[in-house]
């Protein structure tokens, strides 16, 4: 049951990977690939009505955590401080400015809002990046679970390397999802761009599990690294063939390869204490009780396929591709 | 200060911030609900001007309540992880189930409806409004249990000096959740109310086009508002009921009751400082023998006094904290019982106080306004705006009355549950760094501060533009306008109905 829920934690991962990390990447290109004002609304609208839902699995995420294993919850977070607090500033900031960028019809007004649009995404990106891998490289934590040391004891060159790489899937993740979700010139623009970026902005990625697997790897995480590095390649193929879809399909692939390897290396540690491994939390030690878990394996088993379904729904009423000539004229007081 | 008295601060502010949307959301986005029904029902214009022009301030209010949630998820792990490790067991699951059932269908369907007029079919459209204030009630259900169960540990039993959660029904099924629920959703629906009734009773004032529009919602927020403050004082005395039994030490604190009075009275106001050990000697305006009623529905029932209490609690749950350097200065320190009695005395008081000021006002703007007339002095413009914060302001001093008064408990023991099941807040902070909790709270006190501004700054923008900042009429060169999309979705040159 604990090893169940490590699983489902695992795959609220992986759905907030997969979709904000398109959601960042979007943001993150703003003014690269939105040269004019209809572009950057066009790219913008790409995610407008699904970027609050695919939020909302970092959300269920921390709070099945909370649930399932309190005590990794707690130590977690409250170890990972300072950055945690740039992390939920910066989604502050972006969420908001989604929301109120298109309010007032004024230059100035839109460009702050682009501008914490892009800080925020570039920051969320890379402050999640710095958690997940700080959580698989470990924590400096005492018996209890709580943080021996300095505050910024989650910045180290592994977790750095983490937020790089988190960063860069993303930037590559979005590129991808605004060829498949845009047309006319900003589409082109996009694919040239992922076909630019790939090859740098896909390697710290590779370089982390790389990481991880020479220090935690068993034989089958090395089995999912090596899918990571395989759909990347795929997608990069895809790509330059202009099938933006599957190129789409296989960054899904790479990114749960990526959680499988992440999580899958931890195993069966959920937060390892890097001062002294008998204070290493686990999954059978931080779990709830079996009731608990009994419990939220009755609200998952129900809760999440209509999850599915229903955000399924809305990429399904969204699906078509956006261009220039779709955007409405501004009407605001 | 300590990291203990940053991260209460840090609590307070971010709680008492967010919840100025919260109840704004869940009341608005029902009455929205309300209104794009009578629209599809009637097809009159009307309606759809309603929704539209509430639908929009509801949007700009919701988003900031989105973002400012984000961070009580997390906030209990980072300033709060021992409290997390205590009540994980028991806590973190109505919070994950308000993210899996509830949130995820409020932010999903949201998005559906802001995007999808004219895209998606009307009824569909308006099933998406309805799913998505529906599902804000459920998560505040989640959300008041949690709580709730703070202030009323249930369904649990105590295994290796943690508790242990034993029946999800018996915490589902509170019954101090179930007077917290409809006593903040009525909350939420008085919020609401006033806002209809206040912005559109200015709006007359002005002699602003679409008259209908802001009569009609006149007249449904009075109704709205009518039931609200109705189920508010239904509910908050059964909540005053419970709380005697369940909170005795709050119930004294609410009245700044020095001794035990029996019958015992209900005091209006005080003059002088009600804080002890001077709380004996204040001048109190009284009214005798209510508060034995609102404890016990009689009028002879004794009502405790802080006096007579603290050396019940201290027998009961210790005299002095334990011995431990996580505690810091609190460290084998006596433990203090009762809570600060400035803060909820008159935290008590301005509740109900700017409760019955609404309603005041409310009435008075449905009495200035009867039979289509409206007052043309300034002072009118003044009453019905000013009415709008009064209900926030007892939404705001009623919550800080129920979480001060539940200190030096975080946890407060449940008289009649099991033994042990309780927690000092001093004992369920973090062990971070004051640096650490000053540098979050800094950051985010000030980030909430400018988008409050910008916030208002919005909502004063919309609400001063009317119905047609947000529903132009038809424009025969172009129907590109943003809201009033052609709806032919065959064509290629599809416009989206809506766009950021």
């Amino acid at each position: 049951m604990e090893t169940f829920w490590f699983c489902v934690i695992a795959l609220l991962w992986l759905g907030y990977l997969f979709l904000e990390g398109f959601d960042f990447g979007v943001g993150m290109l703003l003014p690269v690939l939105g040269r004019t004002e209809a572009e950057r609304r066009v790219l913008i609208n790409t995610i407008g009505p699904v970027w609050d839902g695919n939020e909302v699995w970092l959300l269920v995420a921390v709070g099945a955590t909370f649930a399932a294993f309190p005590a990794w919850y707690a130590a977690l977070l409250s170890s990972v401080y300072l950055p945690l607090t740039l992390f939920l500033l910066a989604l502050i900031g972006r969420g908001v400015a989604f929301e109120y960028r298109g309010k007032v019809n004024s230059a100035r007004w839109r460009r702050v809002w682009d501008a914490v649009i892009v800080a925020g995404s570039w920051t969320a990106a890379l402050g999640v990046g710095l958690l997940l891998s700080a959580n698989v490289f470990g924590m400096p934590l005492d018996a209890v679970g709580d943080r021996v040391g300095s505050p910024f004891a989650a910045i180290r060159l592994e977790t750095l390397l983490g937020a790089v790489a988190v960063a860069g899937y993303a930037l590559v993740h979005g590129a991808v999802f605004l060829s498949l979700k845009t047309e006319g010139e900003v589409r082109e623009r996009a694919r040239a761009l992922a076909l630019k970026v790939t090859p740098f902005a896909l390697l710290p990625l590779l370089v982390l599990l790389l990481t991880v697997q020479l220090r935690f790897g068993s034989v089958w995480t090395w089995g999912a690294s090596i899918v990571v590095a395989l759909a990347a390649l795929g997608a990069y193929g895809r790509l330059v063939l202009r099938r933006e879809g599957q190129a789409f399909a296989l960054m899904g692939v790479a990114v749960a390869a990526t959680v499988v390897a992440l999580f899958g290396a931890l195993y069966p540690d959920v937060l390892p204490s890097t001062l002294d491994p008998a204070w290493s939390l686990t999954v059978a030690g931080a779990a709830s009780s079996p009731y608990t878990l009994t419990v939220m394996t009755w609200v998952a088993a129900f809760g999440t396929p209509a999850v599915l379904v229903y955000q399924g729904w809305t990429y399904w009423v969204f699906r078509k591709r956006i261009g220039v000539k779709h955007i409405p004229r501004v009407h605001v007081p | 200060m300590d990291v203990l008295d940053l991260a209460r601060w840090q609590f307070g502010i971010t709680t008492v911030y967010h919840f100025l949307m919260v109840p704004l959301t869940i009341g608005l986005s029902l009455l929205v609900a309300g209104m794009q029904t009578a629209w599809v029902r009637t097809g009159d214009r009307k309606y759809l001007a309603m929704t539209k022009f509430w639908g929009k301030l509801l949007l700009i209010n919701f988003a900031m309540g989105v973002v400012t949630g984000i961070v009580q998820e997390f906030q209990f792990g980072m300033t709060w992880s021992a409290y997390s490790r205590f009540v994980g067991d028991v806590f973190g699951a109505p919070l994950a189930m308000e993210g899996l059932v509830a949130f995820f269908v409020e932010s999903t369907f949201l998005g559906l409806w802001i995007f999808g007029w004219d895209r998606l079919p009307k009824k569909v459209h308006l099933a998406c409004v309805w799913a998505f204030s529906l599902a804000t009630i459920a998560s505040a259900y989640f959300i008041l249990a949690a709580n709730s169960w703070m202030q009323h540990p249930v369904g649990v039993e105590l295994v290796d000096g943690r508790p242990r959660l034993t029946s999800i029904w018996a915490v589902l099924g509170n019954n101090t959740v179930l007077a917290a629920f409809p006593h903040t959703i009525f909350g939420a629906f008085s919020v609401a109310a006033t806002f209809l009734v206040g912005i559109a009773a200015w709006h007359l004032w002005r002699r602003s086009d679409d008259g209908p529009v802001w009569r009609a919602s006149v007249k449904f927020g009075t109704w709205v508002g009518v039931v609200a403050f109705t189920g508010l004082a239904i509910t908050g005395d059964v909540q005053g009921k419970l709380m005697f039994e369940q909170q005795p030490m709050k119930m004294a604190a609410a009245e700044a009751l020095c001794h035990t009075e029996s019958p015992a009275a209900f005091s209006v106001f005080a003059i002088g400082d009600v804080s002890r050990p001077d709380c004996e000697n204040v001048k109190s305006v009284t009214v005798p023998a209510l508060l034995s009623f609102l404890a016990h529905n009689d009028f002879t029932t004794e009502v405790k006094g802080i006096e007579d209490l603290v050396p019940m609690y201290q027998e009961k749950y210790g005299a002095n904290y334990p011995v431990d350097p996580r505690l810091g200065e609190l460290s084998g320190k006596p433990i203090d019982y009762v809570p600060n009695l400035p803060v909820t005395y008159w935290g008590f008081r301005l509740m109900i106080g700017f409760g019955a000021i609404a309603v005041g006002a409310g009435l008075l703007i449905l009495w200035l306004t009867r039979g289509g007339r409206v007052p043309r002095g300034r002072w009118f413009a003044w009453l019905a705006l000013g009415s709008i914060a009064t209900p926030f302001l007892a939404n705001s001093f009623g919550w800080i009355f129920t979480e001060m008064g539940r200190q030096p408990f975080v946890v407060v023991p449940n008289p009649s549950g099991v033994d042990g099941v309780w927690m000092f807040t001093a004992r369920a902070v973090s062990s971070s760094t004051p640096g650490e909790v000053l540098t979050s709270l800094i950051a985010l006190t000030l980030v909430y501060g400018v988008l409050a501004c910008v916030e208002v700054f919005l909502i004063r923008r919309y609400v001063r533009a009317g119905v047609a900042g947000v529903l132009p009429g038809p424009q025969p060169d172009d129907d590109k306008s943003d809201d009033r999309g052609e709806s032919d979705k065959k064509s290629d040159e599809d416009v989206l109905s809506f766009a950021y």
